[in-house]
């Protein structure tokens, strides 16, 4: 193991352990971001040039903003309340943690140990990669294509608002047409906003 | 179509750039500590006190009279009477400032100063280059900064300064006949107590002779 | 000689290196290469921002900064002092910590960046094979920064800068990568040394093979350099730093140095998303015509790269700041539409290769230009569409 090896992983898990342990949302959001950048950085050590890189833009660029966002939006004031050491969360935190253990500890177990001699890995190349991926992955591929592509419309129609009827007033409004103040139309907007 | 707006403006600034650099008359900016645009007339800034004759603190027209010491808003004005009179320019003996303050970082060139004078002794000036290093004392103007002749007055507004020095003339000649009138009724009066009484002195109830005004 | 003008600065390191033992010289290389470029765009920043105030201040008829040094050319020494100089805010409230490492994590992935970069012949600091993944994923990081920025200073103007910044920076990555695909469809390679070396040589020994000027490339460039002023934050899609909207929006509570690093992390980033568009679409190092040849490759890099600079700061001077809604339109309505329709007319420039009868070539174009214009045409339409009618300001006039 040499020195680079473990400043990257110490960093990761005590970024880790800050993203769990902290109290402000945001700052364990940047712990975890940092988090994804050790295991980037872990890949790109190991020579795997480009899983670090997607790591790198798909976790760090895209899932961190997400995860960022999806705070601001959704801050409630009660991020203080009293943390509960047992709760139905806990419980599935601690369910869910051992199931992947037990499935990578047997993935582990069923990999052939690489005798020492052939550490050095075989540079891959980027090329290399997109040959595979179009000739003998293009299933998996093409599934996980339909995947993202269903979860995109499924975004989509959840974000498409009906249309309202408040719209039209407004733009009646902004238009030019004298003013007029509908009590009426007034309420149905609130519900269909609602 | 999307895009020929854009052309049409990329067009439009690529015109003034290199047009900038072929006509110079497109640039208008006046570079200023070299080149200076002449002053309007009536552009006004802070209070100078106008001074007639050669003497700046013996031909102060400021009698004093503290009224723009009251009326300035922000009162950054500080006045102390003098303990003696000196001739005013009709030679009427007048109080003066002994001190005479303003403090222009708190003036705010509101003019009202200028306004409520009674004796055109105080007027804007349009000096603006008064940028110190430092903030308190240089920008506390004493009596001695702020006299400024009559000839700077006329030559900042002179519509206006004509006016008032028209005025000043007439008022002068005025005194001056007065005076004139006063003396010789003065001396008609001396003439006439010189000389032997004419008649006893009126009894009481009498309308009383008038007498001549004490001062000059 | 033109051949050792050329390797002027690879020659010059290796000399240097030469000195070391054995065993430092790749780390001092490495070194020497970072201290580089670091150098040499500092220097332009500095001279960036003046001739940038000097253009700006031409396109309005105005001298711009002439004041300090002859013809205003020592301004950046006199803002750099200034800036050096200023004390260093931080708001009671702010997230210490946070508002201190954003412009540290806003400077570094920009900085990375600009390593990737070809900028002549055998001058590239880091070649990876994945260079333009590279250049991307660090890229990336710089949203984070900003978010960092705004979210720690604690201020309302701060964090909807922020949220504008992000917001924007994510809409407009996409186009900015999918535009990108279509040279690297081409190139067949994400190496950018590689890419600069398809475009070398020339059709009928003299007209160059610069991606630009294919349709596809000029449809990507376009794209791409919208993209690319959204991405690094200037007018025309300035709104996350609206002076007259939002104060400076995630630079609000900056002052002093750190103020002036968020400003040289910008510019770094313009740079390194120009010196990207250098090296995609205009050839990289490459000279325009054989008999130019002789000048250093370098010199061909950097003029390219001053041009579309120059350019940058030409639409600056020009177009009006967008508003929300039109700047997510455009990003999803137009540009990505239009950079994936681009992916596909360069499969079929790729695919029309094999035909090799008479005037085969001219069709190629032609067809091509057509599949991208007419698109074009009606995506630019329907943009327009959503406008509300021309509004008659009942009680204004
Ligand atoms: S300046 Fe005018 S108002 Fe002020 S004290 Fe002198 S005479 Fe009076
Ligand atoms: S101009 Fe106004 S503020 Fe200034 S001294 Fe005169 S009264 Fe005061």
């Amino acid at each position: 193991m040499d020195l680079a090896f473990i400043i990257i992983a110490v960093l990761t898990l005590a970024s880790a352990v800050a993203a769990m342990s902290l109290r402000n949302l945001v700052h364990c959001a940047l712990c975890m971001v940092m988090t994804f950048a050790g295991i980037a950085l872990t890949f790109l050590q190991l020579n795997a040039e480009f899983v670090g890189l997607a790591q790198l833009l798909v976790y760090v660029g895209a899932v961190a903003i997400l995860i960022v966002f999806a705070i601001l939006l959704t801050r409630s004031e009660d991020a203080k309340k009293e943390v509960r050491f047992v709760s139905s969360s806990t419980v599935v935190g601690f369910g869910v943690v051992a199931l992947v253990a037990v499935s990578l500890l047997a993935a582990i177990q069923h990999t052939q140990i690489l005798p020492p001699q052939s550490v050095v890995a075989p540079h891959v190349s980027v090329k290399r990669i997109g040959e595979q991926l179009m000739t003998n992955y293009v299933l998996p591929l093409e599934v996980i294509g339909l995947l993202l592509t269903a979860a995109m419309i499924g975004a989509v129609v959840i974000a498409m608002r009906e249309p309202d009827p408040a719209d039209s007033v407004d733009v009646q409004q902004r238009n030019g047409s004298p003013l007029k103040l509908d009590p009426d139309s007034k309420k149905t907007a609130v519900v269909a906003n609602e | 179509m999307l895009g020929t707006g854009l052309i049409k403006g990329m067009a439009q600034t690529a015109k003034n750039f290199v047009g900038s650099y072929q006509g110079p008359e497109r640039l208008v900016t006046v570079q200023y500590p070299e080149e200076r645009l002449a002053p309007k007339e009536n552009a006004r800034n802070f209070p100078f006190l106008v001074f007639d004759g050669d003497d700046a603190q013996k031909g102060l027209r400021c009698v004093a009279c503290q009224i723009c010491e009251k009326e300035c808003p922000p009162k950054c004005i500080y006045i102390n009477k003098s303990k003696d009179k000196k001739p005013d320019y009709i030679g009427k003996p007048q109080f003066y400032p002994a001190t005479f303050d303003i403090d222009i970082s708190v003036c705010m060139s509101c003019q009202i100063c200028v306004e409520v004078c009674p004796f055109d002794a105080i007027k804007m000036d349009k000096v603006f280059e008064l940028s110190t290093t430092d903030r308190f004392e240089a920008l506390l103007l004493h009596k001695t900064e702020l006299a400024k002749p009559n000839e700077y007055f006329q030559e900042l507004h002179p519509t206006e300064a004509a006016e008032i020095d028209t005025r000043f003339a007439e008022e002068k000649l005025k005194a001056e006949a007065k005076a004139k009138a006063d003396a010789e009724a003065k001396a008609k009066a001396a003439a006439i107590a010189a000389a032997p009484k004419p008649e006893p002195a009126p009894v009481d109830g009498s309308i009383p002779t008038p007498v001549a005004p004490k001062t000059i | 000689m033109t051949g050792q003008l050329d390797q002027l600065f690879v020659s010059l390191k290796q000399w240097l290196v030469s000195f070391l033992p054995q065993a430092a010289q790749p780390m001092a290389g490495i070194l020497l290469s970072i201290s580089a470029i670091i150098g040499a765009f500092a220097t332009m920043f500095a001279i960036t921002t003046i001739m940038e105030r000097k253009i700006l201040g031409r396109i309005q008829n105005r001298l711009g900064p002439n004041r300090v040094g002859p013809f205003g050319l020592l301004q950046p020494a006199a803002d750099g002092i200034k800036m050096l100089t200023k004390e260093d805010i931080v708001p009671f409230a702010a997230d210490k910590l946070v508002h201190f490492l954003a412009p540290v994590v806003l400077i570094i992935p920009v900085a990375l960046a600009l390593a990737m970069i070809p900028y002549g012949r055998n001058m590239t600091a880091v070649d990876l094979d994945a260079g333009i993944l590279f250049f991307f994923a660090v890229g990336s990081a710089t949203e984070l920064s900003v978010f960092m920025a705004g979210w720690s200073s604690q201020n309302k103007y701060s964090l909807v800068g922020a949220m504008r910044a992000i917001a924007q920076m994510i809409s407009y990555e996409m186009p900015l990568v999918l535009s990108t695909v279509s040279v690297l469809m081409m190139a067949g390679t994400l190496s950018l040394p590689l890419i600069v070396q398809a475009q070398s040589g020339y059709i009928y020994e003299i007209l160059p093979r610069w991606n630009v000027f294919t349709p596809w490339g000029l449809a990507g460039f376009v794209l791409f350099m919208i993209a690319a002023t959204a991405e690094s934050n200037r007018a025309p899609f300035d709104l996350p730093e609206a002076e007259s909207e939002i104060i400076a929006g995630y630079l609000t509570e900056y002052s002093g140095f750190k103020y002036a690093l968020f400003f040289m992390a910008e510019y770094w980033g313009l740079f390194a998303v120009s010196g990207l568009a250098v090296t995609l679409f205009l050839g990289g190092w490459n000279a325009p015509f054989p008999f130019l040849q002789w000048v250093p490759s370098w010199a061909w890099f950097f003029a390219k790269l001053g041009t579309i600079i120059f350019g940058f700061i030409w639409v600056r001077g020009t177009l009006p700041r967008l508003r929300l809604d039109q700047l997510m339109n455009f990003a999803w309505k137009f540009l990505l539409p239009m950079s994936l329709i681009n992916i596909v007319v360069t499969a079929m420039w790729h695919f029309s290769r094999v035909f090799q009868f008479v005037g085969a070539r001219e069709m190629r174009w032609v067809l091509c230009a057509l599949v991208l214009a007419i698109p074009y045409f009606f995506l630019g339409r329907a943009l327009g569409e959503g406008r509300p009618a021309k509004r008659n300001y009942k009680f204004a006039e």
